[in-house]
This record gives structure tokens, C-alpha cells and sequence, in this order.
């Protein structure tokens, strides 16, 4: 069994663990101090079913004694807890919510776990896990333009698909692993689930160090992979060769250069969710809208993925660029990222979405078609109504 | 124990838990009321084959994607009484395990399984018969042989959180 340093829970993975718990007989939480309920996916409410819901995750979380991050005061769970301090290198992490792998960008193990696994969570502090191989994925060499974190996953992706990960972790190391900012090592973790992998770790460095100040007062090590540590197998991934990639229906695994599929039309553009809605993302999409406006043919949404980066943006100036530029900004959720709510695709229509799953429904309608790519390839494509490269439209 | 039942037949590889059952549904908690939902993007006809005695039978690395309890849950509620496939997604697998629902992998019988081919499982030896051939399955390691004799995480982590 493994101990729990977080356990965390959304609207739709919480009430239904609080089922199982009841069933469980266990009506208290192991550690009040060490739980974490986000109103994130139907957030803000899409109908009164919903609204229920959220209202359930409040209660429940006032009689624990637990943290409650609800409407107006979170976002979205995955980037909410790295920014608020509760994820720090080597402490392991429950999240009901597959996308809780996103912690690895922090050196810290997070298990999207099921809420049947996080009532025991709640109640014990504890899961079951057998011990997972390692992956070693080595990111070298200097990005190219317009190249993201966003990428360097998709080239995994790419390489192994979405079974080549299973049953082990994968661990990325490299000097431009230790180059990137944490908000693109969330990217890159983030999509470690798509691999089928455990979770996706970057060792703790300086810059983790850096990101933590000020955000937490928990101590914490920095741990990476023993020198004689024996793998299931190693990839080396040279970024001076590695374009803007995109990643096809409906699997996130069937990734191709952007340059491939120039051309195709855009019906809309989704910037935003846990593993791209951070505020360097939001940088990045400015550079491309700005002073320009959505194609007349296409229509854009960006999605900050906290209130703190919807208040920079705010403070930077970049919600005014898109909002002139024809974008709808959205507060803080899961919304259409999932199909849940706020700007779900009809029938026949393609979207370009910075988000991680392009399943078929992934974002409304089961006709309808998602492509995987990162903010500087979304917003150009928004520009241009079709994928475009994104030097075509940079300034 | 021995389960037995009749195939359902949920074909191809790398199905995913947003087609077994989309986002939009998610606001819903009870398992019941999830049944409804269940194979709603991928094939809703498939429901008309599931009942009392349904052995899900499913290709490679079935249940990728979102760890949404709401898939395994509702074919409990269906009555599915166990899940056979060449094999599994991490997440998906887990929720089968913690619910007390068999969920075996052997490619071999996974591909010999028709629409209403006849399964008998032995969750002791791990053995699948399909339409009276044996197959033999993946072994499982020993903690989640402990979670499936007692009935999955529910009654195990009752019993422990009593111990304690």
C-alpha cells in the first residue's frame, strides 16, 4: 500500500467516492488537513443536476474539515494545486481524476485513481499499487519556434502510443527537460496518462526550487532515477529536429507535423484545460492574436486554467488582446474539454484544442473532430480559419 | 469462483471511457441512473444485448483515457458479471478490481469470443473457457488476488478501517 500526502477529488469523482466510503462504513477522513475537493468540470454549474452536485462536494467538505476550492476561488484542479502549494517533490498524490499524472512536472508521484480507490483514499490514506517499470525519456538539444512542452509530449505520443506506457513510469530527464518552465513540464506530464503510463516525472531542480518559494512551507527532497537504475526502455527525443506536431482523430497517439495538414478547416478553437491553460500558454496564443482578429469562418475560446492566471492575464493585458481579437474568454473549468459544457462541437465540425484527449465525443458531438496541438498552432489556426504553421501568421 | 455467462462483444482496440461513456453524463452519481449512459458514444445498440448474465468481451487496451468510475459502475448496474479482454488500461482495470468485478485478460480468448459464446471463468485458476475451449489468462498479482476474494476495495478497506 502506498500512503497518500493528498488526496483530492472534483465534482464529478467526489460525490461518487463519498458513496463508496459510506459503503465502507468509514464516515471521517483520515486527515482533514491532507484533502482537497475542486468544483471544476461542470463548473459553473450546467444545470441544476450539476449545481446539486457542487453543492454536495461543499457540504461534504464542510463537515470534513477539508479544503474546498469552489466557484470564484480555484480553477481547474490539476494547475490549481501545483499553484497553491500542495504538490511538492517526492510526495505522492491521489487524485480522482486520470489527468492527476500532471504532478510529476513538480517531481511528485500522482495517481489518477478511480472514486472507488479514492474512498479508500479518504478513509485510510492509503492505495493499492504494484511496483511499475521505468521509461526514461531524454529531451535534447535547443527547441525550435513555436515549439512547447505541448510537443515534446506528442513526440512521446508519437514514438510509444497510447499502450506503449503501460505499467511503468516515465521519467524525463535531458538539459532541455531541466530547459523548460514548469508550466511546460505540466504539459508534458500531464499527457502521461495518454501513454497508459502510471504517471510522468521530472526530477526536482533549480527551477522547481524557484516555483516552489513562497508557495509552500512543506519540506521536500529532490529525487531522480539511481545511476544504475534499470529501465524498460529508454527514448531520446533530439528537439532540433522536432517541428510543431498535432495529433489527429480520434487517439492522441496518431501525431503528425502541423506541416502535414495545412489547409484543413477550423470550425473552433479551444485554448485552455489542465495541461495547457496555463499563462504561458495564454502568452502564446496573445502572440499570435494580437492586433488580429478569429477568422470570420471560425470562432475561439481561451480558457485560463486558475483565477490567479485569469487575474494576470487580466494584468498582462491579454484578455483584452483576445476579446479584441473576437475570442470568448471563459472563467476557470473543465467545460468543453471534456464535452461537459461551454463551448461543446456539433456534428461535422473540427475543433484545434491545446487540451489532452481527442476521443470520439471527447468534446461534444461524436461526429464532430478534435486535433491536439499547442497554443501557438491553436490561436494561428484561429486566425487563419484553417492549421496553418504558426510562422505563417507570427508577426 | 466460477462466473459464467454470455459474451457482449465490445469490438476493436484502444476503446476509451469517453465513447464507453461521454462527459456530458458525468453529473450523475448513482449508479442506476448511469445505466442509461453506458456505451452511449461508441454503440448504444449494444445495450439491448446486456443483461443478468453478461460477460463483457473487449479487444487491447480497453478503458483508456478518463479514470471516470461511471464505465465499471454501470455495468455493474447492468448486471455484467465480468470483463474478459486481451488486455487493459491501467485506470479502467483498477475500477473493475476495486469494484468486485472479475476482469481477466487472456488475447486468446478475447479473440475467440463471439456475440453470445458461452464463458466459463475460474477466478481461482484464472482459467476461461469460451464456447467449451480453455484458455489460460495473465496472472494477477497477489494483493489484487486478495481484493477480488474479498469482493473488491469496498468490504476490504471496511474490514481494515474496523481493525484499525
Amino acid at each position: 500500500m502506498v500512503r497518500c500526502d493528498v488526496v483530492m477529488a472534483n465534482d464529478v469523482s467526489g460525490p461518487v467516492a463519498f458513496r463508496q466510503m459510506a459503503k465502507m462504513g468509514v464516515d471521517r477522513v483520515f486527515d482533514s488537513s491532507k484533502v482537497v475537493m475542486v468544483a471544476d468540470h461542470f463548473m459553473p454549474a450546467k444545470d441544476a443536476r450539476s449545481a446539486e452536485l457542487q453543492r454536495r462536494l461543499k457540504d461534504w467538505s464542510d463537515a470534513q474539515g477539508v479544503t474546498f476550492y469552489g466557484q470564484g476561488r480555484g480553477g481547474i484542479e490539476h494547475t490549481l494545486l501545483c499553484e497553491e502549494g500542495w504538490v511538492v517533490p517526492g510526495s505522492v498524490i491521489a487524485g480522482g481524476d486520470s489527468h492527476t499524472c500532471t504532478y510529476g512536472a513538480l517531481g511528485a508521484f500522482g495517481s489518477g485513481l478511480g472514486s472507488t480507490d479514492i474512498a479508500a483514499c479518504l478513509a485510510l490514506g492509503e492505495f493499492w499499487q504494484t511496483v511499475p517499470a521505468t521509461i526514461q525519456v531524454e529531451f535534447t538539444g535547443e527547441k525550435r519556434p513555436f515549439v512547447t512542452g505541448k510537443d515534446l509530449i506528442l513526440a512521446v505520443l508519437a514514438e510509444i502510443g497510447v499502450g506503449g506506457g503501460s505499467r511503468a513510469v516515465l521519467e524525463f530527464v535531458g538539459d532541455a527537460a531541466e530547459a523548460l518552465s514548469v508550466d511546460e513540464r505540466l504539459a508534458v506530464s500531464n499527457m502521461a496518462v495518454e501513454t497508459g503510463a502510471e504517471t510522468g516525472i521530472f526530477p526536482a531542480d533549480d527551477t522547481t526550487a524557484e516555483y516552489l518559494a513562497g508557495r509552500t512551507e512543506s519540506p521536500w527532497q529532490r529525487e531522480r532515477s539511481d545511476p544504475d537504475a534499470a529501465f524498460a526502455r529508454r527514448l531520446r527525443i533530439d528537439l532540433a529536429q522536432l517541428p510543431p506536431l498535432i495529433a489527429l482523430p480520434h487517439l492522441p497517439g496518431n501525431v503528425v507535423p502541423v506541416d502535414e495538414v495545412v489547409g484543413t478547416h477550423v470550425d473552433q478553437v479551444y485554448i485552455g484545460n489542465c495541461a495547457n491553460g496555463t499563462i504561458t500558454d495564454l502568452r502564446q496564443a496573445a502572440e499570435m492574436l494580437g492586433g488580429r482578429r478569429v477568422h470570420r469562418d471560425c470562432r475561439a475560446i481561451v480558457v485560463p486554467a486558475t483565477q490567479r492566471i485569469y487575474r494576470e492575464a487580466l494584468r498582462e493585458g491579454l484578455l483584452d488582446l483576445f476579446v479584441e481579437a473576437d475570442v470568448i474568454v471563459s472563467t476557470p473549468t473543465c467545460g468543453a474539454c471534456f464535452g461537459g459544457h461551454m463551448g461543446v462541437v456539433g456534428p461535422g465540425e473540427r475543433a484545434v484544442a491545446t487540451t489532452n484527449r481527442n476521443f470520439k465525443g471527447r468534446m461534444g458531438s461524436t461526429e464532430a473532430e478534435v486535433y491536439l496541438a499547442n497554443a501557438y498552432v491553436a490561436a494561428a489556426a484561429a486566425v487563419a480559419g484553417e492549421i496553418v504553421a504558426p510562422a505563417e501568421v507570427a508577426p | 469462483m466460477i462466473v459464467e455467462g454470455r459474451a457482449v462483444v465490445i469490438p476493436g482496440d484502444d476503446v476509451d471511457t469517453d465513447v464507453m461513456y461521454p462527459g456530458q453524463y458525468l453529473n450523475i452519481d448513482d449508479p442506476d441512473a448511469m445505466k442509461p449512459y453506458l456505451f452511449e458514444g461508441y454503440d448504444p445498440s449494444l445495450r439491448d444485448q446486456l443483461g443478468e448474465d453478461t460477460i463483457i468481451v473487449t479487444g487491447h487496451n480497453f478503458g483508456i483515457g478518463s479514470s471516470r468510475e461511471h464505465v465499471a459502475q454501470a455495468m455493474k448496474a447492468w448486471g455484467v458479471r465480468a470483463v474478459v479482454g486481451a488486455s487493459f488500461a491501467r485506470i479502467f482495470r483498477r475500477n473493475c478490481v476495486n469494484l468486485g468485478l472479475p476482469v481477466l485478460e487472456s488475447p486468446d480468448a478475447a479473440a475467440a469470443a463471439r456475440r453470445g459464446s458461452r464463458i466459463r471463468i475460474d477466478t481461482d485458476t484464472g482459467e476461461v473457457d469460451v464456447d467449451g475451449q480453455r484458455y489460460e489468462t495473465a496472472p494477477i498479482p497477489p494483493l489484487v488476488g486478495e481484493l477480488q476474494a474479498a469482493g473488491g476495495l469496498v468490504p476490504w478497506t471496511a474490514r481494515r478501517a474496523e481493525e484499525r
